[in-house]
């Protein structure tokens, strides 16, 4: 080991200014900070610093996804011999394992595809290689159908990076949620791969019906019972069907603090609200939905742990958080609801709160400047 | 009419290496050396050459733009050495001592002194540097009159000395000081006390005061988040601080009469073989207190003061004007591999993704690495919970960094020192340097609107 970390240190010189292969200054620097914690100590300033970073904070959002992942991979392959009516000869392993296939491909594109952009940018601009894709390239995926043609793939995930995030000045920068951006490119450029029937079950056997919960409903036809839309062995996007397994990624997320429970909780409580208001004034089958269905369909569970919370792109503010997070769930239940041309409202609601955070959080340090005004006023 | 007031937020970082509560006897150094880089935005003005032989109070050099502020020699002897750095800044005015102390004469303040003969006599004889103002935690402007004067008695910073123990029978000499500077506010002096210790602090006997207690984690006892919960201050208005041994120096020059800059040191860090207290003159040179206690097993930092706020000195450098504490950490100047993804139960963190936060009392060994890189803000809300106080840091940061004066302004940088934040500099994931942002800022102030 002593072995390997003097030959990297010896390599550094080549990869600085000047030396050799000094372009690749930022590929070296990423692959050697992801090998090693470096050895620089504080300068100036505080003298300890905690033992957090960056990456680690991203590497427990990856783990919290994992449980997500595999059920995914899993849920392909259930869905696939469901539809071919072969689930009884399969072992749990085979299901897994034919997912398992079906899957990967599209994580590989994804970060092949993201990272790469990630480390041209790096370079170019000649800084450090951030760790914020490591979590958009495994949610990408995640949110895709699973016959999504690869090539488009790999367009979305290209149009999120560049426009979603390297335009604005990289990870902590963006407004939008890269992931979602991705999603959402996919969603307008080729609707028919993103929605209709075909497209949510692997190598689907024609005559099965392999039509969302949420496409169902707004079909006025009934939809699966909330226990196996909980479990989730439904059709749907890859990672997100299992609102079960998304839960125990919130529990991780929660506990170590990455995530936000104030926004967890409050997205889930406006999906309900609105969920309620909707069945109050009910004119049509989906409206009579009862309400906590609403938060165990589609990617609901999904938009709320994994898409809302992200730092960068919600509010900031404690106050503005809870508000974030509320409308978030009410905006999602309201389009998916009540338009029927758009089934999947999380997506489209999270990148309108998005939008909307700057300004939320506006009013409330806005608030807290008025505060400091007026003891002021009171003291003089 | 004290108040008890406990605040929820904050941290208290729990290192190994807390001064034992005793008084170890040190000899008296030889050598001496007042730092002007101890005094933030000062342009020293020499006023001694090499040779000169000066006593304990007798002026080394003065601020060149406000030239009554003076900063004294903390011993009688000779000037050795005038170092300096980089563009011939002033470094260091090193004096080497006599044996025997004697010191410059001290017209005594009277009784009856007006507030003007009071800082006349501070400023002449080298304490005026103790006070320092808010906003902006510099020393403080002698034309002003601040609305109060604000010590607070306790430092919770990690490893900090104990000043029950540290300040015991020195009651007289701290009361002096009150009643003394009590004249210079208009609202009198507060202190701040820690509420762990009512019933039997040494500061509870002080007549002539304001005593509010306190409760919570770090940074608790910082007088900046003190006043923001008991006396907040806004735009136009004053505030003077200062620390209790500094308090006690004042004291002796207006009963003794005589610059006397003694203190009681906490020797203290996870790289001493011994901890304690020693008393030590201000300036001391540290070589022969701290070099026999070193540990040399790994590379090792000296900081003269704590490990939040300190400066790194070298084995044979000084102890800081204002510091009370000096600390040694290991520098943690190694590679470790996977580092950012090992389980760890010997690292320290805020947060809660170290399997350490199964382990709330343990105390840790923690070194200088930097662990990680710096990156852009990311994650929110992450200031705010070891800040016990009603602002928004990193909206404050973000207005510094544009150079926006009027959002510093209503974001609160008028509250804050970067001690306040040294806190958030601390857990902050993207490593941003706050202090240093901070102090970008409180000079964009001054350089714009004066002190």
């Amino acid at each position: 080991m002593k072995a390997f970390r003097n030959f990297l240190s010896k390599q550094r010189p080549k990869f600085q200014k000047g030396g050799k292969f000094g372009a690749l200054q930022s590929t070296f620097n990423g692959i050697e900070t992801f090998l090693y914690v470096p050895n620089h100590t504080t300068k100036s300033g505080s003298h300890l610093r905690d033992a957090i970073d960056l990456k680690r904070t991203m590497s427990i959002v990856v783990i919290a996804l994992v449980p997500a992942l595999l059920f995914g991979m899993y849920n392909v392959g259930y869905q696939h011999f469901l539809s071919v009516n072969e689930l009884a000869s399969q072992s749990y392993l085979e299901i897994f394992w034919f997912g398992f296939l079906k899957v990967l491909p599209l994580i590989v594109v994804s970060y092949v595809v993201g990272l790469g952009i990630e480390f041209f940018v790096a370079q170019k601009r000649g800084h450090e290689i951030n760790e914020g894709f490591l979590v958009s390239g495994l949610l990408i995926p995640m949110v895709m159908p699973v016959e999504a043609p690869l090539w488009m793939v790999a367009v979305a995930t290209a149009f999120a990076v560049i426009i979603g995030k390297e335009v604005f000045g990289g990870t902590g920068m963006n407004i939008w949620n890269p992931a979602l951006l991705a999603r959402a490119f996919f969603f307008f450029a080729y609707p028919s791969k993103m929605s209709g029937d075909a497209v949510w079950i692997a190598d689907k056997a024609d005559a099965f019906s392999g039509a969302t919960p949420l496409a169902n409903a707004a079909a006025g036809v009934d939809i699966p019972s909330f226990s196996s839309m909980f479990y989730g062995f439904i059709p749907g996007s890859i990672g997100e069907t299992s609102t079960l397994a998304i839960l125990i990624g919130a529990v991780i997320l929660i506990v170590t603090g990455i995530g936000s429970w104030r926004i967890i909780l409050s997205v889930f409580t406006g999906g309900m609200v609105m969920g309620l208001i909707l069945n109050g004034f009910a004119v049509n089958p989906f409206m009579e939905i009862e309400a906590w269905n609403h938060l165990v369909m589609g990617g609901f569970a999904f938009g709320a742990v994994f898409m809302a919370t992200d730092p960068v792109t919600a509010s900031q503010t404690r106050t503005g958080k809870y508000i974030y997070g509320l409308l978030v769930g009410v905006f999602a239940v309201l389009i998916r609801v009540l338009n029927p041309a758009y089934p999947e409202g999380m997506m489209l609601a999270i990148l309108l709160m998005n939008t909307f955070a700057p300004l939320i959080d506006h009013f409330v340090v806005q608030s807290n400047i008025n505060r400091r005004l007026k003891r002021a006023k009171v003291n003089a | 009419m004290s108040r008890t007031l406990k605040l929820k937020k904050g941290l208290d970082i729990k290192l190994m290496g807390k001064a034992k509560a005793e008084k170890v006897q040190v000899g008296k150094a030889e050598y001496y050396a007042v730092k002007p880089t101890d005094f933030h935005g000062l342009t020293p003005k020499l006023a001694v050459k090499v040779e000169h032989e000066v006593k304990a109070g007798t002026p080394l050099f003065f601020d060149k733009y406000n030239p009554e502020v003076k900063f004294v020699s903390p011993v009688s002897g000779k000037v050795v050495a005038i170092n300096r750095g980089d563009r011939r800044k002033l470094l260091e005015v090193v004096i080497k001592a006599d044996a025997e102390n004697a010191y410059e004469t001290v017209n005594p303040i009277s009784a009856d002194a007006g507030a003007e003969d009071i800082k006349a006599c501070l400023l002449q004889n080298g304490v005026w540097p103790f006070i320092k103002q808010r906003p902006y935690d510099v020393i403080a402007n002698a034309e002003d009159t601040p609305k109060c004067i604000y010590i607070s008695c306790f430092d919770s910073s990690p490893l900090a000395a104990d000043n029950e123990f540290a300040l015991r029978g020195e009651e007289k000499y701290f009361q002096a000081a009150i009643d003394t500077l009590s004249k210079l506010a208009t609202g009198g002096v507060y202190l701040g006390l820690n509420a762990s210790t009512k019933g039997n602090s040494i500061f509870e006997g002080m007549k002539n005061v304001n005593v509010n207690y306190f409760s919570g984690k770090h940074p608790v006892g910082n007088a900046g988040v003190q006043l923001h919960h008991v006396n907040p201050i806004s735009k136009g208005e004053k505030v003077w601080t200062l620390r209790p041994q500094d308090a006690v120096i004042i004291g002796r020059l207006v009963l003794d009469g005589k610059y006397d800059p003694r203190k009681v040191v906490a020797l203290t860090g996870s790289e001493l073989n011994e901890t304690a207290y020693c008393e030590m003159i201000s300036g001391a040179n540290i070589t022969d207190v701290i070099k026999p206690r070193l540990k040399n097993e790994v590379n090792q930092r000296i900081i003269s003061g704590n490990v939040l706020t300190g400066t790194s000195i070298a084995e044979d450098s000084y102890l800081g004007y204002y510091d009370n504490q000096i600390t040694v950490i290991p520098e943690g100047d190694e590679y470790e591999m996977f580092g950012w993804i090992m389980p760890g139960f010997n690292k320290f963190s805020a947060s809660k993704t170290f399997l350490s936060s199964l382990l709330p009392k343990k105390e840790y060994k923690l070194d200088a690495n930097f662990h990680g890189e710096p990156r852009a803000f990311v994650v929110s809300e992450q200031y705010e919970k070891v800040l016990p106080m009603d602002i928004l840091p990193v909206f404050l940061l973000k207005a510094i960094l544009v150079d926006d004066i009027d959002k510093m302004e209503q974001l609160g940088l008028y509250e804050l020192a970067p001690e306040d934040m040294a806190v958030c500099e601390f857990v902050c994931t993207s490593k941003t340097e706050v202090q240093q942002i901070m102090w970008r800022g409180i000079d964009l102030m001054i350089k714009e609107l004066g002190q």
